[in-house]
């Protein structure tokens, strides 16, 4: 049995959904689900703890990208969650018998197919169950190249693990589709709820959050350990968790770029090129920063903050033109 | 950032595997391309990865020493925290700081010590010893 739609994608929900939609018979990219539904951000949420580390997100909460493609595309999901692995099993398994393609959050941790050094308690991923052949369950998980198997077992374990976003057993299934086709006006409602959202008057979002992160960095001790952990975690948050590179700056950009061959949307290309440069900018931040983490360069937190600094002016000032440009 | 510059250095926490990233082409087009990996996120990776492994093996010679339980070797062998641990057994923080001692973790009852099990993917033999 396979799947024909399973595509490599940068990030987990928005492949899956982009996947599952394709699935149902409209072609969408990845960068496509990710900008319609106005999924880029940043939130630096120091009130809650991964291992002890704030929770810093360069993208929108979990569900909202699926969320917000539904609502674009008059889609219609079905969500349930349930109260123990035995029924949420009993459940995916039936609507596998019915030749449903479901989607699952998971925790990253109790995946098997995922290399050991990437097995942390994250509880935010998706995946899609295409079929069941034994005791083994048919995942296309838009993170690897190719499909992969799963036993019960520890699917089950995936589904149910406890902790911040705990899925509950959370699956998926799209009922029907509304819209085939997408709209400039679409689009242009997309990018100014980003923009929106970017310049948002609220210290821990945006470019606020941004410039909130980097004073906290600005004050981190050089010489504590504590300090190389916590700006290790930031490029974590940046790079290493699927992001499509610069935390999802360029995944942003290949959607301003496929957007601007609409009717009348070509001023976007020029917002693309400047987007692409920008998240160089965050990838030589996390470079510097790696160094520093690596010790080849001393810890210099001044150095780090003022990226930083830099980081959220010119995002404020893009996102500002990029607003002025849709409206 | 351009197709030539996508880092194919080999990350080897990708374990092999090869992670999709965006990059612009020849013709000016963003694709997603395949990547090795890049050596940052080796680094910032292998940090977290050594930390945790940092305290397992503290919390393993604590252990040898007779100075806390198995439960506490087990619980950051499984990349938790105490945290972590309560919400995934339900059972509160300081009931848990409490069985990190070895003389109470020895008079558990059957049920407790079936939960951390289960919260850890352990069999109640596993969690009672160090590997």
């Amino acid at each position: 049995m396979t799947f024909a739609h399973h595509r490599h994608a940068a990030h987990c929900e928005s492949g899956v959904v982009s996947n599952l939609i394709s699935h149902h018979g409209v072609p969408i990219s990845e960068a496509m689900a990710f900008g319609l539904s106005a999924a880029l951000s940043f939130a630096y949420l120091p009130f809650i703890k991964l291992s002890g580390l704030p929770l810093i997100a360069y993208r929108q909460p979990p569900k909202s990208i699926i969320k917000g493609l539904a609502k674009v595309l008059a889609a219609e999901f079905r969500f349930e969650t349930f109260r123990t692995p035995v029924a949420g099993q009993a459940r995916l398994d039936e609507l596998l018998a019915q030749g449903h393609v479901v989607g699952l959050q998971t925790s990253v941790y109790w995946l098997p197919y995922f290399p050991e050094d990437m097995r942390f308690h994250f509880n935010a991923h998706n995946l899609l169950v295409y079929g069941k052949e034994g005791n083994d369950y048919l995942i296309s998980d838009p993170i690897g190249e190719q499909t992969v198997r799963c036993d019960a077992v520890s699917l089950s374990r995936a589904r149910f693990a406890k902790g911040v976003l705990a899925p509950k057993g959370l699956l998926y299934t799209m009922q029907k589709l509304g819209v085939s086709t997408i709209t400039p006006q679409a689009v242009r409602k997309a990018i100014l709820k980003t923009c929106r959202t970017m310049r948002a008057p609220i210290p821990i979002i945006g470019v606020h959050g941004i410039r909130m992160l980097a004073n906290k960095v600005a004050k981190l001790d050089p010489a504590a350990h504590a300090s190389s952990l916590f700006v290790g975690h930031i490029i974590r948050m940046q790079e290493e968790i699927g992001t499509g590179g610069a935390g999802f700056r360029f995944l942003y950009a290949a959607f301003l770029q496929e957007t601007a061959e609409l009717s009348g949307m070509a001023v976007l290309a020029g917002f693309s090129e400047r987007l692409m440069v920008i998240g160089d900018g965050w990838r030589e931040f996390a470079l510097a920063t790696a160094r520093m983490v690596k010790g080849r360069d001393a810890m210099n937190p001044t150095k780090l903050a003022d990226l930083l600094h830099s980081l959220s002016e010119q995002e404020e000032v893009f996102f500002r033109d990029l607003k002025m440009a849709v409206t | 950032m351009d197709l030539q510059n996508v880092p194919q250095e080999g990350n080897k926490t990708l374990g092999g595997h090869r992670k999709a990233v965006y990059a612009k082409d020849a013709g000016g087009h963003i694709v997603a391309v395949a990547s090795k990996g890049w050596e940052v996120e080796e680094i910032v990776t292998s940090q977290a990865v050594e930390e945790m492994r940092a305290l397992a093996e503290t919390a393993r010679q604590n252990a040898i020493n007779g100075l806390s339980s198995p439960l506490e070797y087990w619980m950051y062998a499984r990349r938790m925290d105490l945290l972590l641990l309560a919400q995934s057994t339900g059972i509160w923080r300081w009931r848990i700081r409490r069985h990190l001692r070895p003389e109470i973790f020895a008079r558990l009852s059957p049920n407790l010590l079936k939960r951390y099990a289960e919260a850890l993917g352990l069999t109640i033999q596993q969690l009672q010893r160090l590997p």
